[in-house]
């Protein structure tokens, strides 16, 4: 990968400031000259990179360093904030018509997806309850209205089409054929065009100007570079856009433009397309994409994940174990085998910042096999044991380890591995009740 | 050798058989041209901060264009760490990439210092000469073999302009009489068929096409072997877009390119990637995991007729030594032209 470089040796910044209580203008500096090639690296614009690492800057000197933070990682928690709340904070939704139909127009650049998203979409709503039907209003490209309709027939919603005529009309008339039809939702998909290509621009003017659509919606490719910018205020400055789509973010790209793009519009990114397959839209968490454009992992699926593993409850009871620091090998254990639930281990680490691309994973080998063995470990314990490991000495290591078929030296450092821990939730724990509101990704049991 | 002579057309000098193309690109490019964005920029922009209104600001001033950024930039000024600075602006803005844009001005503060350079508009040539000394390092033209049927494979990321790139091509070689055949490998993307079948029709090329969802390999031999058969010149097989990181999907790119060869008898001749001008560092990504599944030959550049300055093909360029041998600036069957390292470089600057 491209960015591995960048994103080990921002990391590696991070590792070399010291803990200190307050972070100086060097501290700073030298951890934002890393956030600012990672970001221009994710195809943030250079201009909206100035911007806000002047902004950072300000925020970051002078700032009180948490006690169980370096000075490099407060940089980079105060950096993934600003670029949360610059995405938007909350996630947006599609607002309906009070009274229907709700016509959506897609819009944007040739190739940028409208198209399949456009079908994406009508799904989502059909999956509500809602009654949608697709518009066929790419007259240009060979192909796109026979494209639509095969993309109507896989979610199974109508399609209107009316062959190649004015796209205004057909406009027009898919509003009164879903009104006849009982459609509470119009999906117009538009030809790709250029921002700069005053014909075609005024012919989505025109539209605009007939149907009224409730919700404009600017598909962008998350590949785009720099000129992300130019071609989201052209689109918004001439049509007034509602909101942005972003596609193809099952790619490796960063997608810097995310930011770049509600940077200069204002306008909120209300879907992520993840997928070539209907089912693909995403609601956008702009906390995920602030770690990915950042390459710092994606730490929030990994919570998201582990939530959906780990029943509310239970995981409430583990937090407050944590707090009364009396987390014990059975809940270790329980851990581990929902880990395993979530899915391979390395699949599961390459999502935490850091962790995926340094070797110094690679050495902690922690690989599926490890983790049984772990498991045959904890289970040659005595209740007892496991409620209170203090207790264990050599001549009941010898014990565990004949009965797990293990060796005294796996069962020593099984309980070293346990006791680090125990003390890191400590910390964390800590952390969170020292009131950051705990975004920053360590609340594993939230 | 006839194929040579036939084709070797549209550097800008020799305007033979593409008269009437030639002017339909003079007057397409002439009305991109006009439509520039004014850079009064008055419209409103809705702010939210400073932020806002200062990028604005940055905005309008990007809009007068790389180009003339430089021509300011470079005239009368003192050669200082400043004046670099906004060098470095200019050529990240314009999708060049960190690595390669420092790369680049590293070369040039060494040649000013060597050279005791204390007139700035001398950096103007410098970086010229250093932009088109990495464009045309590896630069090679398209591939017009002896042999026929020569055989081009096109392949991409979705939505770079693929087929639409086929089907100028295609245009291309029957304007000068060939006869080309179209394989329409992309099997999956709904309606893929069709569009290419628009293109065969609208140029008079043959078509070979399966149904959706079959085997893309076999649309490959089924292609190569019809384009031996009817003696056909030229054979062009379009793929279905993909995204590079999906492994499964790279394995069948492969296989295709194995299939074809295989009942071609050789590699095949070109092994295009297509690349949309808009797109940043990722193409880097792109461009490397194509590589490893398939020969690639080179690059196309599309959608230049945008805003997008295409400048990651310098990255592309000096990172993976990859030519880029065609450029598209439109929609139209004749906006496809040949990539020129010192014209492209013109175009950054003029
Ligand atoms: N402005 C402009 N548009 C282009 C250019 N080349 C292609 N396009 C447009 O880009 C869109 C996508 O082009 P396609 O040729 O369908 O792209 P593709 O790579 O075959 O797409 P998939 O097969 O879906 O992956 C179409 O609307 C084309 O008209 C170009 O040079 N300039
Ligand atoms: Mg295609």
């Amino acid at each position: 990968m491209p960015f591995s470089t960048l994103s080990s040796r921002l990391q590696e910044t991070f590792r070399k400031l010291r803990a200190r209580g307050k972070l100086t203008e060097k501290d700073v500096d030298e951890a934002l000259r890393e956030v600012r090639l990672a970001l221009l690296e994710a195809d943030v614009n250079y201009l909206v990179v100035k911007d806000f690492i002047a902004k950072i800057k300000e925020r970051a000197v002078g700032h009180q360093v948490l006690a169980s933070l370096s000075p490099g990682q407060q940089v980079v928690k105060i950096v993934n904030e600003e670029l949360t709340s610059l995405m938007g904070g909350a996630q947006s939704r599609i607002s309906l018509a009070s009274k229907p139909p709700t016509v959506i127009m897609m819009v944007g650049l040739q190739g940028s997806g409208k198209t399949t998203t456009s079908g994406k979409l009508a799904l989502h709503f059909k999956n509500k309850g809602h009654r949608p039907l697709l518009a066929a209003a790419d007259i240009y490209r060979p192909a796109a209205i026979k494209q639509l309709m095969v993309v109507g027939e896989q979610v199974n919603v109508p399609v209107f089409s009316m062959g190649e005529n004015k796209p205004v009309d057909i406009a027009k008339a898919a509003v009164a054929h879903g009104s006849v039809h009982g459609n509470d939702i119009l999906i117009i998909d538009t030809a790709g065009r250029l921002h700069i290509d005053p014909e075609l621009m005024h012919e989505l003017e025109e539209i605009k100007n007939s149907v009224n659509p409730h919700e404009i919606l600017l598909v962008v490719d998350s590949m785009t570079g720099q000129e992300a910018v130019n071609v989201a205020a052209g689109f918004d400055q001439q049509l007034g856009i509602d909101g942005v789509i972003l596609t193809k973010l099952d790619g490796d790209a960063r997608g810097g433009a995310a930011l770049s793009i509600k940077a200069v519009t204002g306008k909120p990114i209300k879907f992520a397309a993840m997928s070539e397959k209907m089912d693909g839209l995403e609601v956008f968490h702009p906390d995920r994409m602030a770690s990915r454009i950042l390459g710092m992992g994606d730490v929030l699926s990994l919570i998201e994940k582990a939530e959906a593993t780990f029943s509310e409850q239970r995981a409430k009871e583990l937090t407050e174990k944590m707090r009364r620091d009396a987390f014990t090998l059975e809940d270790f254990r329980e851990q581990l085998a929902q880990i395993k639930k979530m899915g391979p281990l390395d699949q599961l680490l390459g999502m935490i910042p850091g962790m995926g691309r340094s070797n110094q994973m690679r050495d902690l080998a922690v690989d599926d096999s490890h983790l049984k063995r772990i498991e045959a470990i904890i289970s040659s314990m005595t209740v007892e044991e496991r409620r209170n490991p203090d207790i264990i000495g050599g001549s009941r290591k010898r014990r565990i380890a004949a009965g797990s078929g293990t060796r005294v030296q796996e069962v020593n450092r099984l309980l070293k591995q346990f006791n680090q821990t125990r003390q890191m939730m400590k910390q964390f724990s800590e952390m969170e009740k020292r009131g950051r509101k705990g975004k920053g990704g360590f609340n594993l049991f939230r | 050798m006839m194929l040579r002579k036939l084709f070797s057309r549209n550097k800008r000098d020799e305007k033979g058989t593409a008269q009437g193309v030639t002017a339909q690109e003079g007057s397409d490019r002439e009305t991109a041209n006009k439509t520039e964005i004014p850079a009064d920029n008055s419209v409103d922009v809705p702010t939210q901060a400073g932020l806002f209104a200062r990028l604005k600001q940055g905005l309008a001033k990007t809009r007068t264009g790389f180009v003339d950024r430089i021509g300011q930039l470079l005239t009368g000024r003192n050669i200082d760490d400043s004046l670099f600075d906004e060098l470095e602006e200019i050529l990240i803005q314009a999708d060049v990439g960190v690595t390669t844009t420092l790369e680049l001005i590293g070369r040039i503060r060494q040649k000013v210092e060597t050279e005791r350079i204390t007139d700035s508009s001398q950096v103007r040539e410098l970086l010229r000469a250093e932009i088109t000394a990495l464009l045309s390092r590896d630069h090679r033209p398209l591939a017009l073999p002896d042999h026929t049927p020569a055989v081009i494979m096109v392949v991409g990321v979705n939505g770079v302009g693929k087929t639409t790139t086929i089907g100028k091509l295609a245009y291309r070689f029957k304007q000068g009489h060939a006869k080309v055949v179209l394989g329409a490998g992309d099997t999956f993307r709904a309606a893929a068929v069709d569009q290419l079948r628009v293109w065969a029709d609208r140029v008079g090329a043959d078509l070979i096409a399966h149904q959706e969802g079959s085997d893309p390999s076999a649309v490959a031999f089924d292609s190569v072997a019809a384009a031996k058969a009817r003696q056909a010149e030229f054979l062009i097989v379009d793929t279905a877009g993909r995204l590079h990181t999906k492994a499964n999907l790279m394995v069948e790119l492969g296989k295709v390119y194995r299939v074809a060869k295989r009942e071609l008898g050789r590699e095949l001749d070109e092994v295009l990637l297509v690349v949309d001008a808009t797109t940043g560092q990722n193409a880097l990504s792109q461009a490397k995991l194509f590589k490893e599944a398939v020969p690639l030959t080179g690059i196309v550049l599309t959608k230049l007729d945008g805003t997008a300055k295409g400048g990651i093909i310098l990255a592309l360029a000096n990172e993976l030594r990859l030519p880029v041998k065609l450029i598209g600036v439109g929609e139209q069957m004749w906006d496809l032209q040949d990539f020129d390292p010192a014209s492209f470089t013109d175009a950054l600057f003029n």
